[in-house]
């Protein structure tokens, strides 16, 4: 593997500087948004690195469950902070981290266990990024659908009624608006999917191609990865759907939008 | 019975309470079964809203209504070919007259109608009242009519009544 020098860096920041200078000069009013982005990725990185280097020296299953917490609980405020109308309270929160946990954990867990089955199972260079990638595309999914299925609910409220004057029940005078956000949730990771190797290298092959590891142990692991990311966001994208279409209602099937945040 | 009142007077709030679409305190009545003795569902296939604006989600009339409906469709001037339509190009006053004949098709014993004549002229009004109270006399159903014409009032109610100071009056005829 060839290691990555300071200076190496520093030649892809420049590219990140001329284009912050660019977006300022042409006023695209980006540049703020960029700097702080690429701080914020220089810095969370470095961080993760250096607990890594303590994790992997000292695997520790109470240390990896807090850094799991701690992953979960970031997604969840992102998930929330992606909706134009999230749920008010904590029931927006726990509705993304409850998602989230049951999806990505479980699917996890069963790669940890039954398909990788390295000793121990916690061994946090497997458990870590494997937990991190399925948590970040299921924030997606999640985000996008929840996003689409209020923004809809909104927008649709008298055709949801109407449905509702004439005798429908709550699910199946919302289920249109289900279908459609279930879709805006998996479409991302189902193109993903479809266009793996054809249209582009996948982000971890790649990472792993250039680490060193030959190509076809690579395309494996990538292979695993995009169907547990896929299982991961579609089980976690179905259950928040599911919990969420049923919460956008009473026990009278009244459409109750003053649930949501505007 | 015919509610009127001025805007903003609710109702059709009310319209909405009876339907069991907005939360509220009251307690309602059908053959004296209390609402919450049944589902809302249920509750709604007997006691239909028809809103001031009626909404459609499909693209053309036959996916919102039947052959079986055409006698209603009909009734109210539209010819045979009225479910190949478009619901896109139809004027305000088609799609009140086409309201009405999805709501009876769910045939409800009591129907909320709001406003139903808004849009209406003269002859169409009276098709639209006439369908009405010959699907009250044959199902035995009911209507709570908003309105605010009084003619209209006196010739399709028996009782009259008029919000007035959040409080709901009867009026002679």
């Amino acid at each position: 593997m060839i290691h990555l020098s300071f200076y190496d860096l520093l030649i892809a920041a420049a590219l990140i500087a001329l284009l912050a200078t660019l977006s300022w000069h042409y006023r695209l009013g980006l540049t703020g948004q960029l700097i702080v982005a690429s701080l914020r990725t220089l810095v969370q990185l470095l961080l993760v690195g250096l607990i890594l280097k303590v994790l992997f020296e000292t695997p520790n299953i109470w240390l990896l469950t807090l850094i799991a917490c701690v992953m979960l609980a970031a997604a969840s405020r992102e998930v929330l902070a992606r909706q134009k109308y999230p749920f008010k309270g904590w029931w927006g929160y726990g509705l993304s981290s409850g998602s989230m946990f049951i999806s990505s954990f479980t699917v996890t867990l069963l790669a940890l266990t039954v398909i990788i089955e390295n000793q121990p199972w916690y061994s946090p260079q497997y458990a870590i990024p494997l937990l991190g990638m399925l948590l970040g595309n299921t924030m997606t999914g999640i985000a996008l659908s929840l996003d689409r299925l209020s923004s809809d609910a909104y927008r649709q409220k008298n055709i949801i009624e109407q449905r509702l004057m004439l005798g429908q029940n709550s699910q199946t005078a919302i289920h249109h608006i289900k279908s459609d956000s279930l879709r805006a949730g998996l479409m991302p990771t189902i193109n993903a999917m479809a266009t793996a190797g054809l249209v582009s290298l996948p982000g971890m092959m790649t990472g792993q191609i250039l680490a060193g590891s030959p190509p076809v142990e690579a395309v494996k692991y990538q292979i695993l990865i995009l169907f547990l990311i896929t299982a991961g966001t579609g089980f976690g994208t179905l259950c928040a759907v599911s919990i969420a279409s049923r919460h956008l209602f009473d026990e009278r099937h009244r459409l109750r939008l003053d649930k949501l945040r505007r | 019975m015919s509610i009127r009142g001025a805007s903003g007077s609710g109702k059709s709030l009310l319209l909405r309470c009876l339907a069991d679409l907005d939360p509220h305190q009251g307690r309602i009545y059908l053959n004296g079964a209390e609402h919450l003795s049944l589902t809302a569902p249920q509750w709604r296939c007997k006691v239909g809203l028809m809103p001031a604006t009626p909404v459609w989600w499909y693209d053309t009339v036959g996916e919102h209504l039947e052959r079986k409906h055409l006698p209603h469709l009909e009734a109210l001037g539209f010819s045979s070919d009225v479910l190949s339509w478009n619901i896109e190009r139809l004027s305000s006053g088609e799609q009140q007259r086409l309201a009405l004949v999805r709501l009876l098709a769910h045939e409800p014993e009591v129907l909320l109608l709001d406003e139903p004549s808004a849009n209406l002229d003269q002859s169409n009004t009276q098709q639209m009242e006439t369908l009405v109270l010959s699907y009250l006399k044959q199902r035995q159903a009911v209507a709570v009519w908003v309105s605010h014409d009084a003619e209209q009032a006196s010739r399709v109610a028996q009782q009259c009544f008029v919000f007035q100071q959040r409080h709901l009056l009867p009026q002679t005829l």
